[in-house]
């Protein structure tokens, strides 16, 4: 049986950022992740990172933007340990190679971004999350003797112990086909999110909440699950994103009438009002008539200057070139708010611990909270990084700590017998796995998105829970040993619909408008009743709701206005 | 919606049969991406199909493949345009000018897996940490930041931009004829660090690269690389930054490809054509008037590559025996030879480097008045 101190499933930039920390502790390190690291969905975010880290600024500043941009929803002891500690991880990454963008004294330089009251964003081009990312990577190359890379290994649960501490890791070599069972004395959900629950979604076709499914199914608890964000510059059909950072740079939102609708909407910060809020003014744009005909309102780059836009934006010249048929730098591009983003999530301190001993998550996969409501752009990256290493150091703390204990072969088995079970289902007998995957994700986004209603939320957590019972027929095709995609996406469709139904749920539960939830039948935010983190608990009837005080430090509740 | 026909080259290690072809019908937006049409295959006809893929938006690097015959990624290639060029190629051979097949097959230089899927780890990964890709600073990292220019952080932000498809090795000609070759993707990735100020090593990186007979001299600059690169990241461009450095460096190689390319230049700016006498002259002992008067290095070399020449001659690659006698080569036409010195000239006063996140937007040729034309037609 493999064994490692700390197990890493993920490698997007919280998996790979929590393996370097655990393994400059000295202890074992396995990162586990069902595709290339490099193909980790951490490569989409475009814009760039946030830190305070310019002398004019402060980390408070950067802290209450956060809050406020989270609808008082995050935890504010959280936040100001991510806004303490960026300005040192930014440095720590730049040290390491990241070619972030310098200004004309050769030192880093920011960009605007949405929701942020400073220009505090740093950022290499517009692929900084590729460029962080593959300097992670360069790094594992480089520490491989500390930390053992088990590429294309897909996980498919935990394993826990007879006191209930998580003690490893059932996978699937997809290579070969082979089953293994990992011990560990630690294990790090860093997954990323469930994107690919909605259809259609900026989300990469691995983020398929995986990390959250499988601390839900051994108990841990996860919270906030309504809160998805809406990301408003998204290509209409793919889903493809326009990195905020077009707004950062000066890009306009147009309606069909050639008017700058953000001007009803946030007249102080117009397009670069937090995130839920242009979203929301889009949509609100669209459901009027004042979109165009394809469902969409315009963003004008051509404000931006040229020589500005190839340099700052080049990413997007390309996106737009190659999938909308459209130069930005000669013509507005149309978009529309499209799923983006999981604020929710396996429910975690500050040093990424969930409610069950030995068990971790971070970056999107963890609900810590640092994002409450709605996240601001650019804090994705800086959430990953911050504690993605805060896990890792702590896991390899308590990897020290403890003898650890070895799973049950029991496990193994069950993960086997599951296996046998799809394998077995003939050709036709129940619907095809992709279908189930479509219809789910096309009712999520319709019912379950920018704006949400009772009725539509319920009809959707019905749909879900059908679905559910249909995927235990449905079949697959491919039954061999050898890179079978079709037999993981069958695991995966479980752990959407996993993630699917927690969301109706909790969304169904939150009887108020705040951040990323507006709901049409409660269209105030109510700080008396659901000031607090809505919490679900896996049980033989589904999830079971609780729910936890939100952290207040320095900043009370007030009217949000961009 | 507009349908078209998928021509995959399959191959199902499990099944105990070689390869095969295999055609799906799809239906889809011209707009979309030869991979949509392999996923709606996929997902509607036989999930064995195997492909890696994740982002959709040529941003992972999972899904190289040659669609028909060209690297690239099934993400980026618009379904339509690769009709467009299945049909150019058939009636080029006398086929059909509509209709064909979209031909898809899995990467080159790699071994293949399964379907689509090639094994990277084997070549692509290895051929990657052959270059120690990661920065060696030298000693301890400054307090805050390192100052660096900032066109030095853009400069090297165009190999960053890689995203490790293997589009470029899939495409490598260079890497067919030598597997050992480094290759684009691995010396692009040098080119990173080498390019990078924050790096204390760039010179051992340089020698490192220069004297391995795989390494940045192996390149015979056939742009294939640059053509299959989705990101534009021109890997043989960064290939020949590094043969620029390695010269200012005046690292010797074993091939004297430094040499060799200072030779060609000279000799096309003096006669306008290439003197194959005067090259092998000019690359063993450069500057040397008159006699040959090469190393004993050279010699071996020279001699080792007599073989070759003979090939070359016999093939007519290379021009018959007498005409390699120095002194007889011929000169350009009247005239001729004013107009390469004046593309020299061109070249020498616009020789600040291409980088697409900078430069290389801003000299867009104007397009034509379409008044003036019309005058003047």
């Amino acid at each position: 049986m493999p064994s490692h101190d700390v197990l890493v499933i993920g490698a997007g930039l919280a998996g790979q950022r929590a393996a370097l920390a655990a393994a400059e502790q000295g202890v074992s390190v396995g990162i586990i992740s069902k595709v290339h690291p490099v193909r980790s969905h951490s490569n989409a975010a475009q814009g760039g990172i946030n830190a305070a880290l310019n002398p004019e600024d402060t980390w408070e500043s950067h802290a209450f933007d956060t809050v406020k941009g989270s609808d008082y929803l995050g935890d504010q002891d959280a936040i100001e340990v991510m806004a303490r500690e960026a300005p040192e991880e930014i440095l720590h990454m730049e040290h390491l190679g990241v070619t972030f963008h310098r200004n004309e004294e050769g030192k880093l330089g920011t960009r605007a971004f949405g929701g942020a009251s400073a220009a505090r964003t740093y950022y290499v081009a517009d692929i900084t999350g590729q460029a962080i990312m593959h300097v992670l990577y360069e790094q594992l190359m480089k520490y491989s003797e500390q930390i053992s890379r088990y590429e294309e290994w897909f996980c498919s649960s935990l394993a826990m112990d007879e006191q209930g501490e998580c003690c490893g890791v059932v996978t699937r070599n997809v290579a070969d086909g082979s089953m293994e069972l990992f011990s560990a004395k630690a294990v790090i959900l860093a997954c990323g999110g469930n994107g690919q629950v909605w259809k259609p979604t900026t989300n990469a076709l691995i983020c398929t909440g995986d990390g959250i499914a499988m601390a839900y199914r051994v108990g841990a608890k996860l919270m906030d699950m309504e809160m998805i964000q809406y990301h408003p510059t998204t290509l209409a059909g793919k889903g493809f994103l326009i990195t905020e950072g077009a707004r950062g740079e000066g890009a306009h939102l147009l309606n069909r009438n050639g008017e700058r609708f953000m001007e009803k909407y946030a007249p102080n910060k117009m397009e670069l009002a937090s995130r839920d809020v242009v979203s929301r003014a889009e949509q609100t744009e669209i459901n009027e008539g004042r979109g165009f005909d394809d469902g969409t309102v315009a963003l004008d780059i051509t404000v931006v200057p040229r020589k500005r836009v190839h340099e700052a934006l080049r990413e997007i010249v390309l996106v737009g070139r190659d999938f909308a048929g459209v130069d930005i730098t000669k013509e507005p591009i149309h978009i529309k708010p499209g799923n983006h983003y999981t604020m929710g999530g396996v429910k975690t301190d500050v040093d990424g611990r969930t409610d069950i001993p030995g068990l971790y998550a971070a970056g999107e996969t963890a609900c810590v909270s640092v994002h409450g409501g709605n996240r601001l752009g650019a804090n994705s990256l800086l959430d990953t990084l911050i504690f993605g290493k805060r896990s890792g150091r702590d896991a390899a703390g308590r990897a020290k700590r403890i003898d650890g204990s070895k799973p049950s072969k029991k496990v193994l088995e069950d993960e086997a017998a599951m296996i046998a079970d799809i394998n077995s289902r003939e050709k036709g007998s129940g619907r095809r796995v992709s279908e189930i995957k479509q219809e789910l994700g096309e009712t999520m986004d319709a019912k379950v998105a920018v704006f949400r209603d009772e009725a539509g939320i319920t009809e959707a957590l019905e749909t879900v829970r059908r679905l559910k019972e249909e995927a235990k027929t449905a079949y697959i095709d491919d039954h061999g040993e050898i890179f079978n995609q079709d037999l993981i996406g069958a695991i995966e469709l479980g752990y959407m619909l996993d993630n699917a139904e927690c969301t109706c749920v909790g969304a169904l539960e939150r009887r108020e408008s705040r951040g990323a939830q507006y709901r049409t039948d409660y269209p105030e935010r109510n700080d008396e009743e659901w000031l607090k983190h809505i919490d679900l608990e896996l049980t033989d009837d589904g999830p079971e709701i609780s729910y936890s005080e939100v952290t207040i430090t320095q900043w009370e509740p007030e009217e949000r206005k961009y | 919606m507009a349908e078209y026909t998928i021509k995959v080259r399959r191959f199902q290690p499990e099944s105990g049969q070689g390869p095969y072809w295999e055609e799906f019908n799809v239906d889809l937006e011209p707009s979309l991406a030869v991979l949509d049409g392999l996923l709606q295959a996929k997902d509607r006809e036989d999930g064995s199909l195997a492909v890696r893929c994740s982002c959709r938006a040529a941003i992972c690097g999972s899904c190289g493949m040659k669609i028909n015959g060209q690297s690239g990624l099934g993400c980026k290639t618009q379904i339509g345009e690769a009709q467009e060029r299945a049909d150019k190629v058939a009636s080029a051979v006398g086929g059909d000018s509509s209709g064909n097949p979209i031909v898809i097959e899995p990467m080159g230089n790699m071994p293949v897996v399964k379907d689509l899927i090639t094994d990277m780890e084997s070549t692509h990964w290895t051929k990657i940490r052959r270059v120690t890709p990661w920065l060696l600073p030298h000693g301890e990292p400054p307090e805050r930041e390192y100052i660096v220019e900032p066109e030095s952080m853009i400069d090297i932000t165009q190999s960053m931009a890689c995203i490790q498809c293997g589009a470029c090795v899939s495409s490598c000609l260079s890497m067919e004829a030598d597997p050992d070759f480094v290759g684009p993707a691995a010396l692009a990735k040098a080119y990173r660090f080498v390019g990078d100020p924050r790096d204390a090593e760039t010179k051992e990186r340089l020698h490192d690269l220069a004297e391995d007979p795989h390494g940045i001299y192996d390149c015979t600059h056939c742009f294939s690389c640059v053509d299959a690169c989705p990101k534009d990241v021109a890997p043989m461009n960064q290939i020949m930054r590094l043969r620029r450095k390695a010269g200012e460096e005046g690292i010797e190689d074993p091939n004297s490809g430094h040499n060799h390319e200072i030779a060609f230049v000279k000799l096309i700016e003096k006669k306008g054509t290439l003197d194959e006498s005067a090259l092998l002259q000019e690359s063993f002992a450069p500057g040397i008037k008159g006699k040959l008067k090469p190393s004993k290095r050279a010699i071996k070399e020279m001699l080792g590559s007599l073989p070759t020449a003979i090939r070359g001659i016999k093939t007519g690659k290379m021009r018959s025996l007498p005409k390699l006698i120095p002194g007889i080569h011929h000169k350009l036409p009247d005239g001729a030879q004013d107009e390469v010195k004046a593309i020299y000239k061109h070249a020498e006063e616009h020789s600040e480097e291409i980088n697409l996140y900078i430069k290389g937007e801003e000299d867009v040729v104007p397009e034509p008045d379409e008044e003036k034309v019309e005058e003047q037609l």
